[in-house]
């Protein structure tokens, strides 16, 4: 066996740019998902059924089938139903997105049904209204819980992200599979990939830690 | 002020209350009294509707409670004060007192703050303004709730079990402020095992057991000469 080191400094710069790319769409898909999630998961369990039967709905498609077909269905399938081609990078960020708002809907159900029911009463009493106290009283308080089941969601959306590379997008495991490409080098490249989704993982789960031993304190 | 029609509640197959009417005037002090599981609890969260009637009527200032709307504007005249407190522990004290004012009655900051203030100055607390609801006894929390419903003026206030989760120690502080709170003439309904200060702050007793009201009365009437076997087997547990 050998190891061409060499190879894996030339290529670090271009797998880094992919790791930049790989960064801004799981970026931008977790705000996304946030987003569709803290939505989803509050129609989850409105009082309105026909709203809490269409997040189910969502949640159990999303949930139901692989993110690898949804980014096809999106990609490949809904330019034929639209006649209009979709950007690649519109695409990634689009089926990364609605996937994650369904994993999010669901941490957010489960950190909002935590919040004693006293809390509700307490803002309904008040005269505030359901959305008023959902918005003031118990969204906030949820928040602070589900951080862990939060950062545990975005560090497999990272990973997850690596998916995207079978539309052509070029993040960091297209990038791999380019330099192999034209060099052969499949164990130099793939342990330099590995290593740099590790970095990006490890570093969002300590800064999760962070944030939750700082939200503790306060 | 509260005006109630044979109201009833049933969870599954079990009715908790059998058909209570009641009516409760301005200024008013009642305190309901009863075992465990006679639904008095539930008879006062009927009045502001955190329980659904299965059927009857309740009317609170004027306003029939049916409806999403009208339950709302209702409860901007109806206190209610829970017996765990339930303040809004990621809020300051001076943050769950202003919330409600400026979100629903749509007042300006500065002004809430100076009627939580005065409101806060009432309770003994306003040096705990800046504290955060986990900092404080349970006492205190009980007095800070007291302060938070009165923030929103209202017309009725209402008490479940106000200090049966304190320490001992610390309920005589929170009925204080009850007891303050009647002497300036607030409408109240208060559900309570504390038969001291019923018999002193009520202007009337209502004894409840099995979903129906069996005897009401002046409270010293009724603790001294209780005509109903029910009453009378009730205080030879409790007094």
């Amino acid at each position: 066996m050998s190891f061409n080191f060499d190879l894996v400094i030339q290529s670090f710069p271009l797998l880094l740019l992919g790791a930049g790319i790989t960064i801004k769409i799981t970026a931008l898909s977790v705000g996304l998902g946030m987003i569709i999630g803290m939505f989803v998961g509050i129609a989850r369990i409105s009082h309105v059924a026909p709203l809490r039967m269409l997040a189910a709905v969502y949640i159990d498609f999303l949930r139901g089938t692989p993110l690898l077909v949804q980014i096809f269905l999106i990609y490949f399938a809904l330019p034929i139903m639209l006649d209009q081609r979709v950007d690649p990078f519109v695409a990634a960020i689009t089926a990364c997105g609605i996937n994650s708002g369904a994993y999010v809907a669901e941490i957010f159900r489960a950190g909002i049904q935590a919040i004693d029911d006293g809390q509700m009463e307490a803002g309904r009493s008040l005269g505030m209204t359901w959305v008023q106290t959902m918005r003031y009283i118990i969204v906030p308080q949820a928040f602070k819980n589900i951080i862990p089941p939060l950062g545990n969601e975005f560090i497999a959306l990272l990973k997850d992200s690596s998916l995207v590379s079978v539309i052509g997008f070029e993040e960091l495991t297209r990038r791999g599979q380019l330099i192999i490409a034209r060099t052969y080098g499949s164990l130099e490249i793939w342990l330099s990939v590995a290593v740099i989704y590790l970095a990006m993982t490890l570093a969002i789960s300590r800064l999760v830690a962070y944030m939750e031993k700082r939200l503790k304190t306060s | 002020m509260i005006d109630i029609k044979d109201l009833r509640k049933s969870f599954e197959d079990h009715e908790v209350l059998k058909g209570i009417n009641l009516h409760i005037n301005p200024k008013e002090v009642v305190v309901i009294i009863g075992p465990s599981g006679s639904g008095k609890s539930t008879l006062l969260r009927c009045m502001n509707m955190l329980e659904v009637p299965t059927s009857g009527k309740v009317v609170v200032d004027g306003i029939e409670l049916n409806g999403e709307a009208n339950i709302n504007k209702a409860r901007e005249e109806i206190g209610m004060v829970f017996q765990r407190f339930n303040l809004f522990p990621h809020m300051t004290v001076l943050e769950n007192i202003t919330l409600a004012p400026m979100k629903v009655r749509k007042i300006s900051k500065e002004e809430a703050e100076k009627t939580a203030m005065e409101l806060l100055n009432q309770v003994g607390l306003a040096d705990k303004a800046e504290a955060y609801p986990p900092q404080l006894s349970g006492g205190q929390q009980q007095r800070v709730a007291i302060a938070r419903a009165l923030a929103m003026k209202p017309k009725v206030m209402l008490f479940d079990e106000p200090t049966s989760a304190l320490d001992p120690e610390m309920v005589k502080e929170v009925l204080d402020v009850m007891k303050s709170l009647a002497n300036k003439g607030m409408t109240m309904a208060i559900v309570t095992h504390e038969m001291g200060f019923a018999r002193e702050v009520g202007d009337r007793l209502l004894f409840v057991d099995e979903g129906q009201i069996i005897e009401q009365g002046p409270p010293k009437d009724v603790f001294d000469n209780p005509k109903e076997e029910r009453t009378k087997l009730f205080f030879s547990k409790i007094l």
